[in-house]
């Protein structure tokens, strides 16, 4: 036994790379068995994230979730700052340019509402359950945009890891959200389209949830939706830590 | 050679990153201002420009996205390391955040539906 937690203490970050493999692993047969695929398996492999979390830190009282028993701190270095980051920006390469103009204004529209709608309601719910400092406030607001830009903008800001998680939280959930109620909301707000696909996308800005939700409603629609949704985290992550947190520091006054 | 699509990452990354924290030092704020979106923007052009001159490869192609598909395990490793525990006493916050966002959002998917239907010839 000791044996075997040195192994997977020694080789940190390849013990990580299978930890994470066996979790989504497990998420997408929960996924296709138990929900018949209505909740997107990253959501339910994000959910068993965050209940690993919970248990590493009822474990061993420390602030870094399962990162802080020793066999799995390549978890850590998986879920880090620099390798996020680098992810991320290696997202961009997926988005095509020439589709990107030809989605024209009306995405961009949808974008920036899509962004600035969800900041201020997570801003102001976070401010009504008495967050008054510009650093939390605009990490959980970031975090009602999607579940990405809410702790970029936290790590940037040096936001506290209990607000990081609230934040993750709420973009997790809101994702979760999305992807299940896509399917039964589009009737009634006209989702049938490729442009209201677009505008879809722009406005609810998750990926996993856009995407999820609108390969539920009908397959065709998703490259529209995703097209714009990957926009989302860029443009959130430039304007998280610069003019939304600007914009808030100049309300809380600090 | 996929390192060069590695590479190419790497380095929009630390023109982005570098950016990003020269433009907070800059305004003032102890904070990296929109590095990860500008090292997104410096791949989309660089993709756009290696393009256009026919010098896209696969290996290029192969070590961007290979890191673009990590991303959501590696969400899943960084949920994984969030102090949940002392965020599961601000539980309703989360889901009154979340619910009263996908409602509104929803309503101006419906809103925006309808008035570009009325524009439509």
């Amino acid at each position: 036994m000791s044996f075997l937690v040195d192994l997977l203490t020694k080789q940190g970050l390849v013990t990580a790379f299978a930890l994470v493999g066996v979790i989504i692993y497990l998420s997408h047969l929960i996924s296709k068995y138990l929900t018949g695929g209505r909740i997107h398996g990253s959501a339910i492999a994000i959910l068993a994230g965050l209940a690993l979390a919970y248990a590493g830190g009822r474990i061993t009282g420390g602030l870094k979730g399962i990162a802080d028993i020793p066999m799995f701190a390549g978890i850590g270095l998986l879920g880090g700052n620099l390798l996020r980051d680098f992810a991320i920006v290696a997202t961009a390469f997926e988005v095509d340019t020439v589709q990107a103009r030809r989605a024209g204004l009306l995405g961009a529209f949808a974008l920036g509402l899509g962004v600035i709608i969800p900041f201020t309601i997570g801003v102001v719910v976070a401010r009504f359950y008495g967050y008054t400092d510009a650093v939390s406030l605009t990490t959980i607001g970031t975090g009602a945009v999607t579940y990405i830009v809410g702790p970029v903008t936290g790590a940037a800001l040096g936001a506290s890891s209990p607000v990081m998680a609230l934040s993750i939280g709420v973009g997790v959930l809101k994702a979760i959200i999305v992807m299940i109620g896509t399917p039964f909301i589009a009737p009634f707000i006209g989702l049938n389209n490729p442009r209201s696909a677009m505008t879809y996308g722009g406005l609810m800005g998750t990926v996993s949830g856009v995407t999820g939700g609108l390969a539920a409603t009908d397959p065709t629609l998703v490259p529209y939706g995703a097209l714009i949704t990957t926009f989302h985290t860029g443009v959130g992550c430039l304007v998280g830590p610069s003019i939304l947190y600007f914009t808030v520091r100049a309300f809380t006054g600090g | 050679m996929t390192i060069y699509g590695v590479a190419l990452l790497a380095i929009c990354t630390l023109i982005g990153v570098g950016l990003g924290d020269l433009l907070g030092m800059a305004l003032h704020v102890k904070a990296n201002v929109g590095g990860v979106g500008i090292a997104m923007v410096l791949l989309i052009s660089a993709r756009v420009w290696l393009s256009h001159r026919g010098a896209l490869s696969a290996g290029i192609k192969l070590g961007t996205e290979f890191w673009a598909t990590m991303y959501i395990p590696i969400v899943v490793a960084m949920a994984a390391q969030q102090n949940v525990l002392s965020a599961a006493s601000g539980g309703p916050m989360v889901v009154i955040a979340a619910v009263l966002t996908v409602a509104a959002c929803a309503g101006v998917v419906a809103l925006i539906s309808r008035i570009d239907k009325g524009e439509r010839p």
